[in-house]
Parts: structure tokens; sequence; C-alpha cells
């Protein structure tokens, strides 16, 4: 019977199988987590006397309510929002008394979550990945089965390495063709939210498959597997292949030697079959797509650069708009920007900076502009700066900030204020994410480097070159 | 956890698709390393004006909201990140069940986590209760039935196992840790 990779990997992580009374007791190898959703489970582990069972799967970091300023993360000047320091102080209390590794504030390691398993080489094909935070998705580009759990469920694998859970459905996303020049994996994330809906993947893992997929690299693997939430699933997986065991092949982290050769033996079975059955299935056409932008307040409400907001919806739409501060049937590229945020685990790699930094490279930031660079990771910002990334940024005006999650969702007061339109390489537009009252547009590094250079929402492609 | 059998409540209705968990409780509360006291900021960006005032065409902040315990919320409610905060937030408040049409995975899980009900309807049930906000219902978890004002009851799904913990607060951590020898033999296997 041919197996999706979906079912290799659940199958291979059963501990107990399930029934119709129970569900099944799924083993976890790899446990990643951080300071803001682990501090009510670690309460829950010593309430109850309990030992973490595997330390050696855990690891912890620090990114989301961390600060981006050097003077904060460096300098001993004092993280600035005061519940944030307290929940980072936990954070070490808790890593140390359970004995997990943890990569702290001025760590060389430190870094968004998503960006540093796969950096490190502990993402890897055939793996369960959880995390207590919605885009563990992007692991899934490895081949893993990766997914985001409540604070509940890591008290559940900090304490025994498994989850309950039963078995989701799976969805086959067919990527025919090629995508166009000046066309980006997150153009094509975006697409496919656009097209199947923001509940479209609920119950489903997705996996990602077709000729599109197939030839791009990890870093825009990983920009499609992170967004897969933005469409309901909580998974989404592509095929481990050359592409992926060349990137992971000198990471800190992966196997070496023998090892390493029956590593890639073994993920080399993980591919779906041939004649394989999903749940369900569609076809894009990768190559008659464009740059895209939201316009909305969910990333389902999206459409081409060169398109406009829809004519017309329902209340829902009319409310969004209203928000929005859009007109149905106005021009995308009529829409102001005020600022701008390159970063977050959609497009915080070294490639997403070089791809802004390309459009933005002789260019000055729009009268009235501010914009924002933060690197996915510490690793990300020494290679970026390498090779004199962090000049074009400031050159063209921009800030350059140490790593972390920074203005994706605002909760290290790295903000945008009410009212302002926001161009942001992140993943979430919802009412206030970016800041109570900001107004934000997703799109591509490419997108937003472009539309800083105008002030407007600008096509990249008129910076081709 | 405590169990739960009974549900008997006025409703109150956010028909709003679509409500993210950034919604339910803004990121800026995310800082806490508690469970308790997210009540006060359960959609404070929906029902407080800019100066911290209760909005008052804001759905929550009705008289006839006060002490309801069951919120009825347009399709895929619970959408985006995986902030358990949004459970406790609502349970906080005062709310013991969810109704729509549809949940996020996540949010779902998350729920059931904390005895917080998530009641799947068919369309016509939740466009009734949409369309009657305050209207007093009840929800039997063990027969998995909805009951409304004029007597007419909904069958409703619940997973077999999440029922049966919620029916007798059977808390799941301690029925993986019953789990040992299996979880041990598995980790064996694999060395």
């Amino acid at each position: 019977m041919p197996k999706t990779m979906f079912e290799k990997v659940w199958n291979d992580h059963v501990v107990v199988p399930e029934t119709a009374d129970t569900p099944a007791v799924l083993f976890i190898d790899l446990h990643l987590t951080h300071e803001v959703t682990t501090p009510q489970a670690y309460t829950e582990l010593r309430t109850r006397g309990i030992r973490l069972r595997r330390p050696d799967l855990t690891l912890a970091t620090m990114d989301h309510s961390t600060p981006t300023r050097t003077e904060q993360v460096f300098g001993g000047v004092p993280i600035a929002v005061d519940s944030a320091a307290k929940q980072v102080r936990q954070l070490e209390i808790n890593t140390k008394e359970f004995g997990v590794e943890l990569f702290n504030l001025q760590d060389s390691r430190r870094g968004i979550v998503h960006i540093i398993g796969p950096e490190l080489g502990i993402t890897q094909p055939g793996k369960t990945i959880v995390c207590g935070d919605s885009h563990t998705s992007t692991h899934g580009a490895f081949g893993a089965l990766a997914f985001g759990i409540g604070t509940t469920e890591v008290g559940h694998v900090l304490a025994t390495q498994c989850l309950l859970q039963r078995r989701p459905k799976t969805f086959a996303i067919n990527v025919i063709n090629a995508l166009p020049r000046g066309v980006t994996a997150k153009d094509l994330i975006l697409a496919i939210i656009g097209k199947i809906g923001v509940s479209g993947g609920t119950g489903y893992v997705l996996e990602f498959r077709g000729p599109a997929i197939e030839r791009l690299s990890m870093d825009e693997r990983m920009t499609i597997c992170n967004m897969s939430i933005e469409a309901g699933a909580r998974a989404g997986m592509i095929a481990p292949d050359a592409t992926t065991f060349e990137y992971l092949k000198d990471t800190p982290r992966a196997p070496k030697g023998a090892a390493w050769d029956e590593a890639v033996a073994r993920w080399s079975k993980l591919p779906s079959d041939p004649g394989a059955q999903f749940d369900r299935s569609i076809d894009i056409d990768a190559a008659t797509l464009s740059p895209m932008v939201t316009y909305g307040t969910h990333p389902g409400m999206v459409a081409p650069v060169t398109g406009a907001v829809p004519a017309q919806g329902d209340a829902v739409f009319e409310k969004a708009l209203k928000y929005m501060g859009l007109k149905a049937g106005e021009q995308i590229s009529n829409v102001p920007v005020n600022n701008v945020f390159v970063g977050s685990c959609t497009n915080g790699r070294l490639s997403d900076l070089r791809n802004a930094a390309r459009v933005l490279r002789g260019h000055k930031l729009a009268q009235g502009v501010k914009m924002l660079v933060v690197p996915g990771s510490q690793a990300v910002k020494r290679a970026a700066e390498a090779e004199g990334l962090d000049k074009v940024f400031l050159d063209a005006g921009a800030e350059w900030r140490e790593s972390g999650c920074s203005m994706c969702l605002g909760m290290n007061g790295d903000l945008v204020p009410t009212g302002h339109y926001s161009i942001s390489t992140s993943n979430r537009n919802f009412e206030g994410r970016q800041g109570q009252g900001a107004r934000t547009l997703l799109a591509s590094p490419e997108t937003a480097a472009a539309s800083a250079i105008r002030g407007r929402v600008t096509d990249p492609r008129e910076f081709q070159n | 956890m405590p169990g739960v059998r009974q549900i008997r409540s006025r409703t109150v209705a956010l028909p709003a698709t679509n409500i993210d968990t950034d919604q339910i409780i803004p990121a800026r509360f995310l800082t806490s390393t508690s469970k308790a006291g997210f009540g006060k900021h359960l959609f404070a960006d929906w029902r407080y004006d800019a100066d911290g005032n209760p909005k008052a065409d804001f759905a929550l902040n009705r008289e006839e909201a006060r002490g309801a315990a069951i919120l009825v919320a347009g399709r895929n409610i619970g959408c985006g990140s995986s902030r358990e905060h949004a459970a406790w937030a609502l349970l906080d408040f005062g709310f013991q069940a969810v109704i729509s049409t549809e949940f996020a995975d996540i949010f779902r899980t998350n729920s059931l986590k904390n005895s917080l009900l998530p009641v799947v309807v068919d369309e016509k049930t939740h466009a009734w209760l949409l369309a009657h906000p305050d209207a007093e219902i009840s929800i039997d978890v063990e027969n998995t039935t909805l009951t409304l004002p004029d007597g007419t009851q909904v069958k409703f799904p619940l997973e077999g196992f999440a029922r049966y913990c919620l029916l007798n607060g059977i808390d799941e951590l301690g029925f993986l840790l019953s789990q040992n020898a299996a979880i041990a033999s598995y980790e064996q296997s694999r060395r």
C-alpha cells in the first residue's frame, strides 16, 4: 500500500496506536521552547513534582519578548519592557532547574526558534518536532512532521516526550510549472492561502509538491511551510531531496561520517510513494502568479501587486477595509507605506535579507518612511554583516537590529504606530498585530524594499536589472 | 481539573468570522508567567477605547452579557497564534463554552485541555443563535446535545477521549504519565 510522507513519519512515532476511545500516543523527537509559552508549563511540572523526561531532546531560546536594540541585548541597558525582562529571567531559572540547554540573550547561537533549529541542523527529515508556537510548521520544509502546540501540551512533552493526537488528514498542494522571474516563495504561499482560504487547511497536514516546489531553496521552502498555519493547517511538509541534504550536511549538529550516510539513506525513503492517496488535493499553476500583497485583516485577503482590492464583499470584508482605511476597487499600488519591516520566521533568513538589499542598494527610503531590518538569528546577522548587507540597509536609512520576533507581533515594544501602513515580510496582518491600530500589508522582502523606496506599495519588478 | 457535565446560560454573540487569537488576547499581554488574570484583557482592542474605557456597543460590554457563560462566534474562531492564553482569557472572563460552525485546530485543542467546551453546530443553528443573542440555552456534555429555548435539541461532535476527560475532570497529563512503560519501551527500541 503506497504511503504519504506524513503517514511514514506518523507511523514511525506511534508509541500507542489510537483506538475509538483514545488518541494515539505520539513520540516527539525535538521540543523547541521559548520564554512566552513555557512558564506555566514549568510551574505545572514543579507543582506536581515531575522531572523533565528528555532534556537531551529539548532546546530553549529567547525570541518573542526580547529586545532588538543592541544596547539592551549586549550593552547592559535594562530590557525596556519590565514584564518581558521578568519572563526572560524566568526562562533562565526554569531551564537551569530542569537541565535544559538555553541560548540566552547574549548567546551567539540565539535567534528565532524556527530559524535556529535548521541552522543548527537539529531540524531533520522524518523527525516529529513541536514548539509552543504556531509557526513550528516551518520545520516541515525538511520533511519533518512539525506543528505548534499550546502550553498544556508543552507540559505534556516536557513530562513525557509524548503527545496525545488524533491522526490528521492529508492535503496535497501540487504546484506545477515554475515561478516567473521576480515572483517569490512568499508570493506563492500568499496565493495558495488566497485560494484555499484561512481555514481551508483545518484538520489537514499539507504536502507542498510538484516541479515549482522542487526548484525552491531550503530558505524558500521554509517560507512556504511557515505559513501553512495561515491556511489553518497545523503542519506543512516538503519531501527531502538533494537540496535538503546539501543544506544540512555541514550544520553543527547534523550527523557526521558514517552516521550521515546512514541518515541520508533513511531520509531518502521518506517522500510519498507513487500512487499514495491524499484526502484532498489541488493544483496551483506557479507560472500564472505575480508578487502578492495583502489588503485586509487576514492573510487570505490578498491580491496581486498589479491588481486591486476586490470590488465588493460581505460585512466582514467591509469591516476589514474600514480598519485598513482602503476602498473596494482601489489599486494595490495606490496604498501608501509609512513603515517597513523585514524579518520574522517567515522571511528573516540570509537570502531574504540579500533579496531586500538587492532591491534597496543605492536607494534611499522615501520621505517619512521608517524601516526596521531584524535578522532571524544572530548567525544570520553575522553572515549578513560579513557581506555588507547591514551597510546597504543603513545607507538607505533603515535601522539594523539584533535578532528576534520583533515587529511581527510587537511583544518587545517594536511597534507600528496607530493608523500607519506597514508593509511587512511577516506572516499575520490581523488587526493590531503589529501594534494597536496598525495596518499591516504582508509581502515578500523584495516588495517590501521596493515599497520602502517609493513610499507606496510597489512592484519589485520595477527595480529588476 | 473540574469535570463539566451541564452548561446552562445566556449567550453572547460575536458574529465576526475568523476571530484570531490576537483579537482574543493581544500579544502585549503575553509577558505574564501565570495563567491567571487574562479575563480583563479579553478582546482588549475591541472592548476598550484608546483611553481604556469600555466601548458601549461591544457585545461583551452590554448589560445583558453580564454572567453569560456561552460565547457564540462566527466561523473559524481561534485561528492564528497557538497562545493558550486565549482559552485562559475566555475562561477567566467566565465563559465555559464557545459555539461556532468551525474551530481552528490549536485553539480547539487548547480549549479542551482547559475544560472550555468547543461546540460545533450546523449553519442553521448557528444563524439562529447569532440572530438571538442573550438566548438561554443548555449544553449537555454527556449526551453531546445543545438545547435551544424552544426545546429543539441539536447534537454536536465531541471526540470520545476529550468527552471522557471533560466529564470526569481527568487531566490528560495523568493519562500520559500512566503510559510510561510503553514510552520507555519505544525509547529503548530507538537507541
